[in-house]
């Protein structure tokens, strides 16, 4: 029981705080350029808005539960399990950032679901 | 179009560098975490983990490559869709298959094998879409 809840903080607390910054560095804007002072004024802009500091207690909370639930079971269950965040990003990507979503791309997202639950497994 | 190209090996250069330290990143913390060993989920096994996660070199480092991670895929997000970076990232996965055979001769399984073909198909197949379908600030006056 400990473990599904830890689980479940783990893939909504990582998929809430991503799409969360996803939406922040939207309204943020990319750098104009990829440079190390262009960077640094492109971080001070995402750090001024909003949504990055709703993003970002939800991912530390996601973080703290995957090091508790690597300390009680194995990765090769941890990652597997964790792969289902796939699917449920991609939902929150569509329904909550208003992506549009292929079908081209849910076939991805499935495979790579599978694929990464079959690898971590071992 | 040329800035379609632009935009698609732009996104695929800082998802590469989002998967490389993601992997290092990765790989320090597990290795840290296991020499603290299991935590206790109480108010001082707590205190006690995050007193020797704090001390831990290892664990920093990790933090260090994960700090990358992290600067590399709000990078990212900034021009290219959450629903297009997330499963592409997936390709670690893949590449530390890879590596771990090419350079530690690990044996793998084929349950594994099956793994890296079917993300290896899913990050190619998501690669083909188009990398941004949302608006993004300043782009409508640019």
């Amino acid at each position: 029981m400990r473990v599904i809840l830890a689980l479940a903080v783990l893939i909504l607390g990582s998929t809430g705080g991503e799409i969360a910054i996803t939406h922040g560095m939207k309204a943020t804007g990319e750098p104009a350029r990829l440079r190390p002072l262009a960077l640094l004024q492109f971080l001070r802009r995402a750090a001024r808005n909003g949504w990055f500091w709703v993003g970002l207690p939800l991912m530390a909370l996601s973080f703290y539960s995957l090091l508790v639930l690597l300390s009680w079971e194995p990765i090769s269950l941890v990652i597997p399990a964790s792969a289902l965040s796939y699917v449920v990003g991609t939902l929150g990507a569509k329904y909550i950032l208003g992506e549009q979503v292929s079908g081209a791309r849910w076939a991805g997202v499935v495979l790579v679901c599978v694929g990464v639950a079959l690898v971590a497994a071992g | 179009m040329a800035s379609e190209r632009r935009l698609r090996i732009k996104t695929l250069v800082m998802v590469l560098a989002m998967v490389v330290c993601a992997n290092a990143g990765d790989l320090m913390l597990k290795r840290g975490m296991s020499h603290i060993g299991a935590v206790q989920l109480t108010a001082s096994g707590l205190a006690q983990a995050f007193r020797l996660t704090a001390a831990s070199g290892t664990i920093w480092i990790a933090i260090f490559f994960l700090t990358g991670f992290m600067l590399s895929y709000i990078t990212v997000l900034s021009w290219a869709d959450y629903s297009y970076v997330m499963p592409a990232g997936a390709f670690g996965y893949a590449l530390l298959t890879l590596l771990a055979v090419l350079f530690l001769h690990e044996s793998v399984s084929p349950r594994r094998w099956v793994g890296v073909v079917l993300i290896c198909a899913g990050v190619l197949l998501v690669g083909q879409t188009k990398p941004r379908t949302t608006t993004v600030a300043g782009e409508a006056v640019a």
